[in-house]
């Protein structure tokens, strides 16, 4: 069977700067997939042009066999993916619960439907206590917490985190682990995720791609991939090994 | 009923608000002409500031060339009832149609090229000027010379022709103003509504949720023009008289998105009581200066700038938000307390 996200081949670059070079990777229906590498390896590029915020120089992107690439970011929301941003962009002056309705309304154009499914997404993310306050007076792991809720408002087929766990104490980030978990086995929701906190990447992803100066240098299970000597050397450095 | 329409909006604010509307309802039966004419001129601004605001208050689209729109649809209607006798009611269909398409125009250009922010309202203001430079120019409309409706009757109304004396305005206007806010009641509720506002805080995250960014900004310029234009059809048929220096003129443009900044942008009553506010207390102004006997050019201007000024300084969310909250009318509170 065909993956849920095909990654055949993209590339993207600023001003010469090879952001993502020739990067190819599949993401299976009901799979979790964490994307790692260091800080500048083009983790967030590959995301943006999956997500449509870039256009790929070359190369395609397949999302359950339809092309992607070139498409504007809302038609590849529409077409099933979901996506939180690494520096968060809430609706600001909006309370947590309008923000989330804003997902919830790419699946019901009637408001009362989709205040009902915002609820539920909003308990879910146990957010309910603040779910009148403006999303502009939230915490950080708060912020995080919300836009989790509104990409997942939208029913996403797959969803893309960027670093959702990042500035959050070991038990909230296992308790976003057991949701996106939960999320996997219930509904079936296909994440690619990426992630600096290993423990969360290692207790979600049965897969892992590893990205260097843009390129794919690693891919395989948990326990080989931190294994590799390249992505040893990358994280620590050719003097340590 | 109440469902719909009011959920969330407190029962003593329901009863202030209808209170309010019987009081303008009945204002005509005991207020002299000059009063009329203030609240004329207040109905005016709140109507056309609920329309500017809908761009900028819901949408964040800055327009500082609303003048334009209210030009169109004064010239529009007024051509066609001075040339072919055709009534006002016709008529603004054609005022609607030529301000919707010119701000569809200006919307397209913006929004498929990426001209946003400062350089929208750039494009606004350059917009309204060309009109006031076209209009100057173009004699079937009397050019820079004016244009003239034939001067009313004052012994009877004829709604038809919007031919009558101030109360008739002011009836069709408060119908204008109210109609105007139970519109933006209403958007502000729909899908629509929260797609603009969501576009307003983040474009990129409202683009990620699946947002046509275009569309939505086109759906709110072209809406919000073509109720503007409405407001130039009956400030064409009060008035009488169109000069493009003054119809299309920024100094315009400006003046009527004071009331919605005063007010509260972004608020449904903001516009309506910065339009209070601005005009009474600018004609109350007006008042004391004569009685004084002075005469100062250019103090109304000098009035708003303070006003302006005050509300920056001391109330940068406008009139309203901290009224609201004085009043207890806010609508946060109320719906909080029955969970999520």
């Amino acid at each position: 069977m065909a993956a849920l996200l095909e990654i055949a081949g993209i590339s993207k670059s600023f001003s010469g700067l090879k952001a993502v070079q020739n990067v190819s990777f599949d993401v299976p229906e009901g799979a979790i997939v964490g994307l790692i590498g260091p800080n500048g390896a083009g983790k967030t590029t590959c995301f943006n042009l999956v997500a449509g915020v870039y256009r790929p120089e070359v190369g395609e992107i397949r999302l359950a066999g339809r092309r992607i690439d070139g498409w504007r970011p809302d038609q590849i929301c529409r077409a099933g993916l979901g996506r939180t941003f690494q520096l968060v962009k809430p609706f600001a002056g909006l309370t947590v619960m309008e923000n989330v309705v804003v997902g919830a309304l790419k699946q019901s154009s009637n408001v009362r439907a989709a205040k009902e499914i915002a609820a539920r997404v909003v308990a879910e993310l146990g957010l309910q206590s603040k779910c009148h306050a403006p999303a502009g007076s939230l915490t950080l792991p708060d912020r995080k917490r919300l836009e989790v809720a509104r990409a997942l408002a939208t029913a996403p087929r797959i969803l893309l985190l960027d670093e959702v766990m990042a500035g959050l104490r070991p038990t909230e980030t296992d308790r976003m682990v057991a949701l996106f978990k939960d999320l996997n086995a219930r509904l079936g929701l296909t994440i690619l995720m990426i992630e600096h906190v290993m423990r969360a990447v290692m207790a979600l992803s049965r897969h892992i791609v590893v990205l260097h100066h843009g390129q794919v240098i690693a891919v395989g299970a948990p326990g080989e991939v931190t294994r590799d000597p390249a992505v040893l050397e990358c994280y620590l450095g050719e003097d340590a090994l | 009923m109440r469902g719909r329409w009011l959920d969330g909006a407190p029962s003593h604010g329901i009863i202030l608000l209808s209170l309010l509307l019987a009081a303008l309802i009945l204002f005509p039966a005991v207020a002299n002409d000059y009063l009329i004419t203030v609240l004329i001129l207040i109905f005016y601004f709140a109507y056309v500031g609920q329309a500017w605001n809908l761009m900028m208050g819901f949408a964040g689209q800055l327009s500082l060339g609303h003048a334009l729109y209210v030009g169109l649809g004064a010239y529009a209607a007024a051509a066609l009832y001075v040339h072919f006798g055709i009534s006002p009611w016709l008529s603004l269909w054609a005022s609607v149609a030529v301000a919707a398409s010119t701000g569809g125009l200006i919307g397209f250009l913006a929004f498929r090229f990426g001209v946003a922010g400062v350089y929208f309202a750039i494009l606004t203001i350059a917009f309204a000027e060309f009109a006031r430079l076209a209009f100057d120019h173009w004699s079937w409309v009397g050019g820079s010379a004016g244009f003239f409706l034939p001067v009313a009757n004052y012994a009877k109304n004829d709604l038809i022709n919007l031919r009558g004396s101030p109360t008739m305005f002011y009836y069709v206007l408060l119908t204008m103003t109210v109609g105007a806010f139970l519109l933006c009641h209403a958007l502000l509720r729909s899908r629509a509504g929260y797609y603009w506002l969501a576009i307003r805080e983040s474009p990129e995250a409202a683009q990620a949720l699946g947002i046509n960014l275009f569309r939505y900004r086109m759906y709110v310029v072209v809406l919000s023009a073509a109720m503007t234009s409405l407001g130039g059809v009956v400030f064409a048929f009060y008035y009488n008289n169109l000069f493009p220096e003054q119809v299309f003129h920024i100094s315009r443009s400006i003046e009527l998105i004071l009331a919605p900044i005063i007010g509260g942008i972004g608020t449904l009553f903001g516009p309506i009581i910065g339009a209070f506010l601005l005009t009474a207390l600018a004609e109350g102004l007006d008042e004391v200066m004569r009685a004084v006997g002075l005469d100062v050019p250019g103090v109304k201007q000098i009035f708003y700038g303070l006003c302006l000024l005050g509300v920056v300084m001391f109330l940068p969310d406008g009139v309203w938000p901290p009224l609201a909250k004085a009043l207890r009318l806010d609508r946060r509170r109320s719906q909080g307390q029955t969970g999520c």
